[in-house]
C-alpha cells in the first residue's frame, strides 16, 4: 500500500495531533474544576439572594435535581420550620431561575429524602469522615452551614483544600 | 450634553430616574409606618407591650428575639441556620422599616413562625412603637 501522506505534512499533522490531546486533556480539567469546584458558574437571581438567602446560605441550584427545588418552592410557608412563603410574581421568577439551573453538578442523582441537600448520597458520601461531634459545634450547628468550613461556600467555591473547621 | 453624549449617558439616566422614582413610590419613614399600623388599629401604641410582645414565646419555642436578639439594636442570629441578621433598631440601620412591602412580608413570615398566626396591626404598632425607642 503506497504511503499517501506527503512527508512534510508530518509534522503538521502530529502537531495538530498534540493540539488534539491538550485540548481534550484542557477540557477535561475544565470539567474537573466545574464539577468540583465551581458549582455555581451562573450569577445568582437577585430575588434569590434577597428572600432566600436572607436566612440561610445561597445554597448552589446545581446541587438539587429539578424535582426537588418544584417540591421545596410548592411548599414554601411551611419551609424546614419556617414561614418562607412567596407573592407569586417572585415565586415565579425565582422557580424559573432554579429549574433552569437545578441538578448541574455531576453527582446529582434522584430527589433526595426532605428535598435536603445534606441528605443527598454524595453529601454523605464526601462528608463521611466528619464526627457527629464535629457538626454539633456551636460555629457549625448544623450540616446546612456550609460557610462554617467552607470560607468560600457563598461564591460556590467547596474545594476541599479551602476547608477550615472551626473549633 | 450634545445629543452624542445624551444617548451615551442614556442608559445611566434612565437608571437613576427609574431608581429614583422607584425611591419616591416605596420609601417611607418608620415613623409614617407605626402611624399607619395604630391608624389601622384605632388604638394609640405602647412600646412596653411591644417589648414583651417581642421578647415573649407565646407558648412556641421561639419568640422574636430568638433570631433578633432581646435588644435588637446589636445584630442578631438567625435561630436554625444561624445566618447573621442585621439590626432592627431603626436608630441603629437606617434602613429598616422603610420598604412597607418588605415590612409586611417578614410581619407575615416571622409572625407565623412565633405566633402560628398573623401579628395584628395593634401587634405591629406596638412592637415598631418599641423598636423606635431604642437608642444606639
Amino acid at each position: 500500500m503506497p504511503n499517501i501522506s506527503h512527508p512534510s505534512s508530518r509534522p503538521v499533522v502530529a502537531l495538530l495531533h498534540l493540539l488534539g490531546l491538550l485540548a481534550g486533556l484542557g477540557m477535561g480539567i475544565a470539567a474537573w474544576a466545574d464539577g468540583e469546584q465551581q458549582t455555581r458558574q451562573v450569577p445568582l437571581l437577585p430575588a434569590y439572594q434577597q428572600e432566600c438567602a436572607a436566612c440561610h446560605m445561597a445554597y448552589p441550584p446545581a446541587y438539587l435535581p429539578a424535582e426537588s427545588w418544584r417540591r421545596l418552592m410548592h411548599t414554601l410557608p411551611t419551609h424546614f420550620g419556617s414561614d418562607a412563603s412567596l407573592d407569586t410574581a417572585t415565586a415565579a421568577a425565582v422557580s424559573d431561575w432554579l429549574g433552569s439551573h437545578a441538578g448541574t453538578y455531576k453527582r446529582v442523582r434522584e430527589a433526595p429524602p426532605e428535598n435536603r441537600i445534606t441528605r443527598t448520597r454524595w453529601f454523605i458520601k464526601k462528608h463521611d469522615e466528619v464526627p457527629a461531634a464535629t457538626w454539633a459545634r456551636p460555629a457549625i450547628k448544623s450540616a446546612a452551614n456550609c460557610s462554617a468550613c467552607h470560607p468560600q461556600a457563598e461564591k460556590g467555591d467547596f474545594n476541599e483544600h479551602r476547608i477550615r473547621i472551626p473549633r | 450634553m450634545t445629543r452624542k453624549s445624551l444617548f451615551k449617558h442614556l442608559p445611566t439616566t434612565l437608571f437613576v430616574a427609574s431608581t429614583s422614582l422607584a425611591a419616591v413610590v416605596h420609601a417611607a419613614a418608620p415613623t409614617e409606618l407605626l402611624a399607619g399600623y395604630s391608624g389601622q388599629a384605632q388604638a394609640p401604641s405602647s412600646a412596653t407591650r411591644g417589648q414583651q410582645f417581642f421578647t415573649g414565646t407565646h407558648g412556641g419555642d421561639w419568640s422574636c428575639s430568638s433570631c433578633h436578639g432581646a435588644v435588637p439594636t446589636g445584630g442578631g442570629k438567625h435561630a436554625s441556620t444561624g445566618k447573621p441578621i442585621t439590626a432592627l433598631a431603626p436608630a441603629v440601620n437606617p434602613e429598616r422599616f422603610t420598604d412597607p412591602a418588605k415590612v409586611e412580608k417578614w410581619f407575615r413570615r416571622n409572625c407565623k413562625d412565633v405566633l402560628t398566626r398573623e401579628c395584628t396591626a395593634a401587634e405591629k404598632a406596638d412592637v415598631l412603637a418599641w423598636l423606635l425607642s431604642l437608642k444606639p
